[in-house]
């Protein structure tokens, strides 16, 4: 991939920066996320809660529900593909997605190798729970970068420590001298040019968005408070008692995510939040898959 | 001189950072009480339409800024500005602030793979890079304004009197000359206020 498409790419995740993208599994989803100020929807046949009570093997979207999506809205529209399954990429490439996410939400498609995402144009996100996660995904290709969190479960505490893990790391390499950053590229098995950028810049070279568990307005300003750059939402939308209430919402806690008042008027009266369910009553956390 | 900077949603902290390397101070505009600063001068910044237009509105900053637009604050709006700005979407029926005599297509180059960089030159100001992300394009202007810049025959910079209007993303370049060029309004609009 040539420079200038990686620099657009990353410059793509940099206009969806303070605000909200929704999972969606229909148009009409869509639509309802996009009146309700999302900045771009996930396309996908299933939302993460389902497919964890579905369990089974979970796989790339229909391409024609996908182009459905593409057709009922404006906003950019994002697909995931399996961990590593580089074909279904070039599926979704093929059909001109403004985004791929290459997702633990799905069953993985090769459990050492991640896509070569700089064989491709369009750009890819990719969750990490870690900084060395994150600059693995980022020397990748991947030019968005999201917490793992842990997907349809309602749950922040893994999208919670995976944010506060990366920022006590990228702390750590800021305080470093200079010539302890080829022991740390070793150590977080990173090429040196990575670790320097964040030792001089303070933060991941790509936007960095919370994902995983967001349930509610004050979860995602939990998140931005936490130095999320944005949220995605998945489950949390759609498996709640008013959609379109709670989607404004977040939409607006995310904007104002440091005005306390204004969080509890947005908070009032927003119907059953999804059923969550805590890490412990899991069996499978997908945060776990690809490394 | 005092620069508002929306920050409903998108990449205001890139105009921020290029405003501040200019010395100019900014300050962000995200709720109704920050209206309640003075400023000479706004920046729309670039994200997406339908999520700054609908916060605008609903956060209660409408229709101050929409008036006072309307009475010549000096506005620089780019990528979603220049669709926040503009009295006609080619594409989409929803109109916002409707200020700039322009007809304006949305995603007027499709979809991310056809974002693209160019250098064109610009009115006044030589050659200059650009970045179109998702991009508008300027398809006709009405009387009074002025075209700044074409790509590949498309308008994509525009000026009417205060009103400064890109579907590209200068922010996101090192090149300061359209900051500057939007800055030199916001002097002629304070001194003339004055």
């Amino acid at each position: 991939m040539e420079q200038s498409r990686y620099e657009l790419n990353k410059e793509l995740a940099q206009m969806l920066k303070g605000g909200v993208i929704m999972d969606v599994t229909t148009p009409e989803q869509a639509k309802i996320a996009e009146a309700a100020g999302a900045c771009a929807v996930m396309a996908l046949e299933r939302i993460p809660a389902d497919i964890r009570a579905a369990g089974g093997v979970s796989r790339m979207s229909d391409p024609k529900m996908i182009k459905g999506i593409q057709n009922a809205v404006s906003i950019p529209v994002m697909a995931k593909c399996r961990i590593g399954h580089f074909v279904e990429a070039q599926i979704l490439e093929a059909i001109e997605i403004d985004y791929i996410d290459e997702s633990e939400v799905l069953s993985p498609a090769d459990d050492i190798y991640h896509i070569d995402k700089t064989k491709f144009k369009v750009p890819f996100v990719c969750g990490s729970r870690d900084l060395g996660e994150a600059l693995r995904r980022i020397n990748e290709g991947a030019s968005m970068i999201r917490t793992k969190g842990e997907p349809g479960t309602g749950d922040i505490v893994q999208a919670v420590r995976h944010m506060r893990l990366m920022n006590a790391e990228i702390a750590k390499i800021v305080s470093m001298r200079e010539d302890e950053l080829f022991n740390e590229a070793k150590e977080l098995q990173v090429p040196y040019d990575l670790v320097l950028y964040v030792h001089q810049h303070g933060r991941l070279p790509v936007v960095n968005f919370a994902a995983g568990g967001v349930a509610t307005p004050a979860d995602a300003a939990l998140m931005m408070q936490l130095g999320a750059e944005g949220v995605f939402v998945g489950s949390g939308i759609f498996k709640s008692g008013n959609p379109e209430k709670r989607a404004a919402a977040i939409v607006k806690a995310v904007t104002n995510f440091e005005d306390k008042e204004m969080l509890a008027a947005l908070s009032e009266d927003l119907g059953e939040a999804m059923v969550g369910i805590n890490e412990q009553e899991i069996e499978l956390l997908m945060a776990e898959r690809g490394r | 001189m005092r620069i508002a900077v929306s920050a409903v949603q998108g990449a205001f902290i890139e105009h921020e950072q290029m405003l501040s390397s200019l010395g100019v101070e900014c300050f962000e505009l995200r709720q109704r009480a920050d209206l309640l600063r003075s400023f000479d001068g706004l920046v729309l910044p670039g994200g997406e339409s339908t999520v700054q237009g609908k916060l605008l509105r609903e956060l209660d900053m409408f229709d101050e800024l929409h008036q006072q637009i309307r009475a010549g604050l000096p506005v620089l709006g780019t990528c979603a500005g220049l669709i926040l700005l503009a009295e006609q979407l080619s594409n989409d029926p929803n109109v916002y602030f409707g200020t700039l005599p322009v007809t304006v297509r949305r995603n007027a180059y499709g979809r991310q793979l056809g974002s693209f960089y160019a250098e064109e030159s610009f009115q006044g100001q030589g050659v200059v890079p650009m970045k179109f992300i998702r991009a508008p394009y300027i398809e006709s202007v009405r009387e009074g304004v002025e075209i700044m810049a074409r790509v590949e025959g498309n308008i994509v910079a525009v000026r009417y009197h205060n009103q400064l209007g890109l579907s590209f993303h200068p922010e996101l370049c090192s090149d300061t000359r359209i900051h500057q060029l939007f800055l030199s309004l916001v002097g002629q609009g304070s001194s003339s206020a004055a």
